[in-house]
């Protein structure tokens, strides 16, 4: 009986010290990571409000709301930080959603922008109208990125594959690793004799999407039968949720292989694939040499909608052909008044040049000037 | 969703303790029968003829009828919110319904957002149900097992401390669970994996398909595992209490009449605890067949339905919702709506029928004492 | 019982006449639990099975099979079965066990490193996430508020339908609330989520905030607080409701004054451990709390960070930092679930009216 009586008070007592230690954890929060951040965090962002500091436009301060794209989430944390370090007032919120998630968001009014691997359907710049008064939603190219193909063998620290091998792999035609298909891209390389744990998005992502756009573009009906989807269409595999997921399935697992961007392999430390385009190299996945091929994009959009196309087949030299873009959707008129300012200045700061360096570090790629230029003379007609 | 009973005191042999196991009133140990002092015992008994229906009605009519009209306005709530969250799931989904071009039922693929849609729920039924039975066939046994071992055999101070550990896994997240499934218990599951498909795969079941073989086991068989794990504290937490409920004069008499213990559990404990462990196996089954967390972190999903259950792949209606939505667009949403909405009929089946178990059993319920 | 003995003596191999019967000596079952490690060890390790998991599982085996074949052999099959019950009951319970300590455990290794006054006391406002630094504390703050605000909505809603159930409950209305209830245990939290998320946000027009949140949790926490409650209010015997008709107290007044002060231990208890489930729901607060990096104290406007939600970003942008970070904070949630559980669970005690208060 005494036992348990003691019981009851220890109980009691655990409890009480519980709850205290939580009420007692109410009192001291702070916003402020400048100290405890790490030093590079801080000084970007410190070099970030230095160096943008000429335009101090910050918009009306208070949150700002976007969501949407995966792919972008850690470019826009990057400038997040530094655009709040300098523009303290301002809260920008971005939920990497998905893509899907975001332009719904966006078409229900319930963000102020939307980030997104794909242009607007026709459908849904229908459906913008009914948000944007007066306007439309419009895509402005804002992320520049590659889609690296991830692997995970031991003692193959070079493999190149081409569009064809790539596009058999992911639908389980290749099978093995020492497959003669590989073994002719690869000489003198020790291939393992082992299953090929290919893995792709469970979830539908404009990733699979760029990619299957390329198998299609570069690799043939025989290799790729399928249409480019943002639905992974490919036979076999396994999958795995997010850039992250698929990164993070390819570290664990031996003898895998994967499609994240860029930035996810370098995060990751992942071994990623030269590709052989039919230049005289194959390309290396580098910010670089993904540059070159967005910078023989072309604008498909029509006023201010800058939608671009890219050339998946490319064979210019040092031209890495699997690349993606992604965009900032926001209405070209009828943007909510309070949120407009902020939407400009981040935008503002995000498409510029000192900004789109900022990302180049994070497996990101700059936008071509070319391409820039244009977005910079859209930003200021949003109303 | 939650664990009604672990609400019950455990001390049955608390304060009052010795005195009360001999107690008529041992099944529901704990019920607080110190009636008023000043309450006459002659009153009482009166009353005693007029059943708790019949309160006195003259006086303060006023207090009732409020009382009655705000107890009974919550429950009316209750009904509003549930008859809105049907409406609502019914047409949200009957927009992606009528333009399915595939079966809703039979059609294993998911894409609703194609032109023309195409979807269905088979893969997605299959696996939910695969991996709730595995998940059932595993941890019911094991937490009947560790209900009796708290109730019935562990040493008096260890089952104290059991009981309370059990209770408070009982609490942990299931995004925890996701998180520790992912990172800890796929890469120790490789060796039983491997070696389940070299001695079982001959059942076809635990088998896996050759182009596969090696691959992490992130299967269906996994997040049963992971599931059984995961309800294993919430069965074990009220079939233990329903167990400790079991009148102690049975368990004397079989004892007394020399049974063994094992016999007196079987004679004794057992048919009474058996709806209380059904209720008890229900709440668990609802809990596997509605998680999400842990089986988005866990499973590698497919739009393939597997006999393979050691073959990556499947889905669950919960995991499909969380992975789909975020890219979905309006009919992809209101696909998953559908899916939702048929998670929510199965679920509604099987409490239908513990109900009906339960009900036809109910002449050994204690609670209803 | 002196059949029993009969037959045993007879049937015995050993032909003992003793009154007892063949008895193994009280230190049998963990000698040969000792026995069944050791040999599961060494045909684990023999074998070259790299799973711990299947060293186990043979040992279990050993284990239970060797102490039937030893009591039947000894003490005849009936003690035999019940030898083989108890040592199945020990297994069960130690197989189920390792695991579960083992999350446990495997949490507060990876989490402890992380958890610190910083990251309890910083938001993650301007870290990068794959940069060491940041913290959890608009997490939990959010957390706080939005299961507080859900607490506020449905246990009152929930304990009114409770006293409605058992006490006034008969008739049509009683029997379709008992069953919904239990329907309504079935909703999928991602399905209230979905539910709160058109009708609020879409509907309504209401933005992404806190508040949105609670409501989705409130919803997955009324019928488990009716199912509690429900279930302490019949506990409450009849006698003492009917002492308190006899002495002309008002049915309304009876409910308030006796027969919820008596169960009030066990309603309070169910109320927290419903409080306890929905602290770490995800699905819901995934839809409706949107997301952000920065404190937010007021959960009716903009958006609103929860822990759960934390772990689930965190380990979804899938590097070791956020990893890491995903422990700490999966840490601190079971740590305030726990404590939930506990302080749930003195409340009880501490109330239950046998305890003499």
């Amino acid at each position: 009986m005494k036992l348990q009586r003691n019981g009851r008070t220890k109980a009691l007592a655990i409890g009480a010290l519980a709850v205290v230690s939580s009420l007692s954890l109410a009192a001291c929060g702070s916003d402020d990571n400048t100290k405890t951040g790490s030093n590079t965090s801080a000084s970007s962002s410190a070099g970030g409000a230095s160096a943008g500091g000429a335009a101090a436009d910050c918009g009306k301060g208070g949150q700002l709301l976007g969501a949407g794209s995966t792919a972008q989430a850690n470019a826009i944390e990057v400038w997040k930080a530094a655009f709040q370090a300098k523009c303290s007032g301002t809260v920008i919120n971005y939920n990497g959603n998905g893509s899907g998630a975001g332009v719904a968001n966006f078409n229900q009014g319930k963000v102020a922008f939307a980030g997104s691997d794909a242009a607007l359907k026709p459908e849904e710049v229908d459906a913008s109208k009914k948000v944007c008064a007066g306007g439309q939603g419009i895509d402005l190219p804002m992320v520049g990125g590659a889609v690296a193909i991830a692997y995970n063998v031991d003692g193959v620290d070079n493999l190149v594959l081409d569009a064809q091998t790539t596009a058999k792999i992911f639908d389980s035609k290749i099978t093995k690793w020492n497959d003669p298909a590989i073994a002719k891209l690869n000489p003198g390389v020790k291939l393992p004799d082992a299953n090929i744990q290919a893995f792709h998005r469970s979830d539908d992502s404009g990733t699979t999407k760029n990619l299957t756009a390329y198998f299609a573009a570069a690799a043939g009906k025989s290799a790729w039968p399928y249409e480019p989807d943002k639905k992974w269409a490919g036979k076999g595999g396994q999958a795995a949720t997010g850039s992250a997921g698929l990164a993070g399935q390819v570290k664990q697992q031996k003898n895998s292989i994967t499609y994240v961007e860029l930035s996810y392999a370098q995060t990751n430390s992942l071994k990623t694939a030269k590709i052989a385009t039919g230049a005289a190299q194959p390309v290396e996945a580098t910010a670089e040499a993904a540059a070159k091929t967005i910078g023989l994009a072309k604008v498909k959009g029509t006023g201010s909608d800058l939608a671009l196309s890219l050339d998946y087949a490319t064979k210019a030299d040092g031209a890495y052909p699997l690349v993606l873009v992604t965009y900032e959707i926001v209405c070209d008129k009828g943007n909510k008044p309070e949120t407009l300012p902020g939407v400009k200045a981040f935008l503002n700061y995000t498409i510029s040049d000192e900004a789109q360096q900022a990302i180049a570090d994070k497996g990101y790629v700059p936008l071509p000037a070319e391409v820039a230029g244009k977005v910079k003379a859209v930003i200021p007609t949003l109303a | 969703m939650d664990t009604p009973s672990p609400t019950v005191p455990q001390d049955r042999d608390g304060p009052y303790g010795p005195h009360q196991t001999s107690h008529g009133h041992a099944a529901h140990g704990q019920t607080p029968v110190e009636l008023p002092a000043e309450l006459p015992a002659a009153l009482a008994e009166a009353t005693g003829q007029r059943g708790v229906t019949a309160p006195p009605k003259a006086r303060n009519r006023i207090g009732d009828t409020l009382f009655l009209a705000a107890s009974r306005g919550s429950g009316i709530l209750l009904l509003v919110i549930m008859a809105a969250i049907a409406v609502f799931l019914g047409w949200q989904a009957s927009k992606s319904l009528s333009s399915n071009t595939g079966h809703f039922f039979t059609t294993f693929e998911w894409n609703p957002d194609a032109t023309p849609p195409v979807f269905g729920i088979a893969v997605l039924l299959f696996g939910t149900v695969v991996s709730a039975v595995i998940a059932m066939a595993i941890a019911v046994p094991v937490a009947v097992g560790i209900a009796l071992f708290i109730s019935h055999y562990a040493p008096r101070r260890l089952a104290q401390p059991i009981a309370y550990l059990v209770d408070l896994l009982a609490a942990v997240p299931s995004i925890v669970y996701g998180l520790w499934g992912a990172l800890f218990l796929v890469p120790h599951l490789d060796g039983l994996t491997a070696w389940m498909n070299d001695y079982l795969g001959w059942t076809h079941l635990l088998s896996q398909s050759d182009g596969v073989s090696g691959s992490a086991p992130r299967n269906l068989f996994t997040v049963g595992i992971l599931l059984a794990i995961m309800i294993l504290p919430i069965i074990t937490a009220v079939s233990r209490e329903v167990f400790k409920q079991a009148p102690r004069m049975h368990e004397e008499a079989a004892l007394a009449l020399g049974a063994t213990r094992w016999e007196m559990i079987r004679t004794a404990v057992l048919p009474f605890g058996r709806p209380g462990v059904i209720s008890a196996s229900m709440l668990g089954l609802g809990r596997a067949l509605g998680e999400t967390m842990a089986v988005a972190t866990v499973l590698s999903p497919s739009d393939k339905l597997n006999l393979h259950l050691l073959d990556p792949g499947g889905g669950t209606f919960a995991q499909n919702i969380a992975a789909k939505f975020g890219e979905a667009f309006d009919n992809g949403r209101s696909a998953l709506i559908a899916s939702g909405l048929m998670l929510f009929v199965i679920t509604l089946l099987v409490n239908a029928a513990a109900r009906l178990i339960i009900a036809r059993r109910k002449e050994f319920s204690g609670a209803n004492a | 019982m002196s059949t029993d003995v009969k037959h045993r003596a007879s049937s015995s191999p050993l032909g003992r006449t003793s009154l007892t019967g063949g008895r193994l000596p009280k230190w049998a079952p963990a000698a040969t639990a000792a026995g069944s490690v050791a040999a599961g060890c060494a045909i684990g390790a023999g074998a070259g099975l790299a799973s711990h998991i299947q060293w186990g599982l043979i040992a279990a085996l050993l284990f239970v099979s060797a102490s039937y074949a030893l009591a039947a052999k000894v003490e005849g099959t009936r003690q035999a079965k019940d030898r083989l019950a108890t040592s199945l009951v020990w297994v069960c319970f130690i197989l189920a066990v390792i695991p579960l300590v083992s999350l446990t455990v495997y949490t507060v290794q990876q989490g402890a490193g992380v958890v610190d006054g910083t990251f309890l006391s910083h938001s993650m406002n301007g870290v990068i996430s794959s940069e060491p630094g940041g913290g959890i504390y608009h997490a939990i703050l959010g957390t706080l508020e939005q299961v507080g605000l859900a607490t506020l909505i449905a246990a009152p809603i929930g304990l009114l339908t409770a006293v409605y159930l058992v006490e006034y409950g008969r008739g049509r209305l009683a029997k379709a609330v008992t069953f919904f209830v239990d329907v309504m245990t079935g909703v999928p939290s991602i399905v209230a989520g979905l539910f709160v998320l058109s009708f609020w946000i879409i509907i309504l027009g209401f933005s992404f905030s806190g508040f949105a949140g609670s409501m989705a949790l409130a919803i997955l926490m009324m019928p488990v607080v009716v199912r509690s409650t429900e279930e302490m209010l019949k506990l409450v015997p009849n006698e003492l409701r009917e002492a308190s008709y006899a002495l002309g107290v008002p049915k309304w007044k009876t409910i308030v004054r006796v027969v919820v002060p008596t169960a009030i231990g066990g309603i309070t208890t169910g109320i927290m451990l419903a409080v306890a489930r929905i602290t770490g729901e995800t699905a819901p607060v995934l839809l409706l709390c949107f997301t952000t990096d920065v404190i937010n104290t007021n959960p009716f406007q903009d958006a609103q960070e929860s822990l759960p939600l934390y772990i689930w970003h965190q380990y979804s942008l899938g590097n070791d930092q956020t990893y890491a970070r995903a422990w700490g904070a999966a840490l601190v949630l079971i740590a305030i679930v726990m404590g939930l559980n506990l302080v749930a669970r003195a409340v009880a005690r501490w109330r239950s009216p046998k305890a003499g208060h």
